[in-house]
């Protein structure tokens, strides 16, 4: 992952000065970076950020108001229809079709891409192998941990061959052993699919571990960028996580307020009735 | 095809797989039933208007289909705000085609629970139904769910929170329920009465219904049919272009 200003062929995702605004607030401040295909790419900031805003200007949820986003070398403003075939997304909080079983969520998302009915069978078949979720199939998706729902919009979003896939804090809310499970199954899809990962998350030892590359945003902007060694050296940090306080302050702009008006604000509470 | 065909099964088996909501949703046809069929009968008998249960029992089926189809718009303010809606933005899929899914699949839905009354209220007694009117019947009835799907579509793409969905919608449909010519004629009424009910789609399908169904039509009912087409089409392009519009929260 390297700032740049131009695309290159090896770029699998290509964003360029992109500005987007809600109102006043300018969430996403003129932003520039690139992903290599094959890379697994860490997006993280602290909340309110501006991830969130560029994942979905990036999986053409959200328009950008400046700036371009090229994946796979097209335009996601121009060709979004083209676009959404290149990348899966595995959203925040769970997309799946909860009154339904983890067969039909399946069987959908295969109409949702026009996947051929004679392949679909033996695809579900594949993606329920890999996550290991056969034995489910026929479960309604209400009924499952949120660990296996996970492995079920991981297997849906890979369905139609990607070539990219989006994590959002894929692993939010999830037990070490489904945390773990998960990112084996990452690592074996990237070591035999060549599969780009961005994704976005708060477990920094994660990220230390899977990812080669990533940018830290903050106030919308990009204030950190490149491998992971490259990042924590200039932020001077042991590890990534100091790294990342140390770039976007060891606690926020309200909670510090919060932390260091502790006493005034216990001082001021009405004292209770005898 | 395909897409439409699967987003209108989705709809009709969790219409199935919930008993309890075919159930909660054949309550309130019958709480009319009883109520206004029980209350409203010796008066109409007395006024020489002959088988009240057979006048309302049509303006019941159209209720029906009314609220079933305006509320399901619940449905799709729901994915939008706990995630399904998102799965098919990012799809390479026509909007259209997902609209014309859900709607369809709200229509059938509509459809199967107003067969259900339909059928208690004859194997009751309350109707007596002539055969060669149940079809036409039947279409008028298509023609006003899918309306009604394309209007739950409408408010389910415009409004932004579960909470007053109800409300806001109760306060559409019942004015439009009671203003149908459903719970009572439209001969002898005032103008102001008459005329608010003739803007009313749901009236031509309710019209209908109890003309083919072996009572009087107030409408004609090739001008009902006509009416009931040209605002399908306008509901159509309205709720294509309101889903168009919407964002994920």
């Amino acid at each position: 992952m390297k700032e740049t200003a131009a695309f290159q062929a090896s770029d699998m995702i290509s964003v360029q000065n992109v500005v987007k605004e809600y109102g006043k607030k300018r969430a996403v401040n003129d932003i520039s970076f690139s992903v290599k295909a094959g890379e697994v790419f860490a997006f993280l900031g602290p909340n309110g950020a501006g991830k969130t805003t560029t994942i979905k200007m990036l999986t053409t949820l959200l328009p950008p108001d400046k700036g371009v986003i090229k994946i796979d070398g097209m335009d996601v403003a121009r060709q979004a229809y083209e676009v959404r075939r290149r990348f899966g997304v595995v959203f925040q909080d769970c997309t799946l079709d909860q009154t339904a079983t983890v067969y039909e969520n399946l069987w959908m998302h295969c109409s949702f891409y026009q996947i051929p009915r004679s392949e679909r069978k033996r695809r579900i078949a594949e993606v329920l192998e890999l996550f290991n979720i056969t034995s489910h199939q026929r479960v309604i998706v209400e009924k499952l941990s949120g660990g296996l729902k996970r492995r079920v919009e991981l297997a849906r979003a890979l369905l139609h061959q990607p070539v990219l896939i989006f994590l959002d804090e894929p692993t939010l809310g999830l037990d070490p052993q489904s945390r773990r499970l998960l990112w084996d199954h990452l690592h074996f899809l990237k070591k035999t699919q060549n599969l780009t990962v961005f994704l976005t998350t708060h477990y920094l030892d994660e990220v230390e571990r899977f990812a080669d590359t990533v940018a830290v945003i903050n106030q919308g902007k990009i204030i950190a960028a490149g491998s992971v060694s490259d990042v924590i050296s200039h932020a001077k940090g042991q590890t990534l996580e100091d790294a990342f306080l140390s770039l976007t302050g060891q606690l926020s702009e309200r909670e510090s307020v919060f932390f260091a008006g502790k006493t005034e604000i216990e001082d001021a509470l009405p004292e209770a009735d005898n | 095809m395909d897409l439409i065909y699967c987003l209108w099964r989705r709809q009709v088996m969790a219409y199935l797989r919930a008993p309890g909501r075919v159930f909660s949703a054949l309550a309130q046809p019958f709480l009319f039933l009883v109520a206004l069929g029980l209350g409203f009968s010796p008066i109409y008998q007395q006024a020489g208007r002959g088988d009240y249960f057979a006048f309302l029992v049509p303006g019941v089926l159209g209720s029906c289909i009314l609220f079933n189809t305006v509320f399901a718009g619940n449905d799709l303010l729901w994915d939008r705000q706990f995630g399904f809606i998102k799965e098919t933005m990012v799809a390479p899929a026509s909007r259209t085609c997902i609209l014309f899914g859900r709607a369809l699949g709200v229509t059938t839905v509509a459809l199967i629970q107003a067969v259900l009354v339909g059928v208690v209220c004859s194997v009751a007694g309350l109707h007596k139904v002539p055969a060669g009117g149940v079809l036409i019947a039947f279409g008028f009835a298509v023609l006003i769910a899918i309306f009604f799907s394309f209007i739950g579509s409408i408010l389910g793409s415009i409004l932004k929170d579960t909470q007053s969905f109800g409300q806001i919608v109760n306060f559409v449909a019942t004015p439009l329920f009671y203003l149908s010519g459903a719970v009572f004629p439209l001969e002898g009424q005032k103008l102001l009465v008459v005329t608010l009910t003739s803007l009313n789609p749901l009236s031509y399908g309710i019209d209908g219904m109890r003309g083919a169904l072996g009572g009087q039509y107030y409408y004609d009912p090739l001008m009902s049919v006509f009416i009931l087409i040209v605002v399908n089409i306008v509901a159509a392009f309205a709720a294509t272009f309101a889903f168009s519009r919407v964002r994920p929260d």
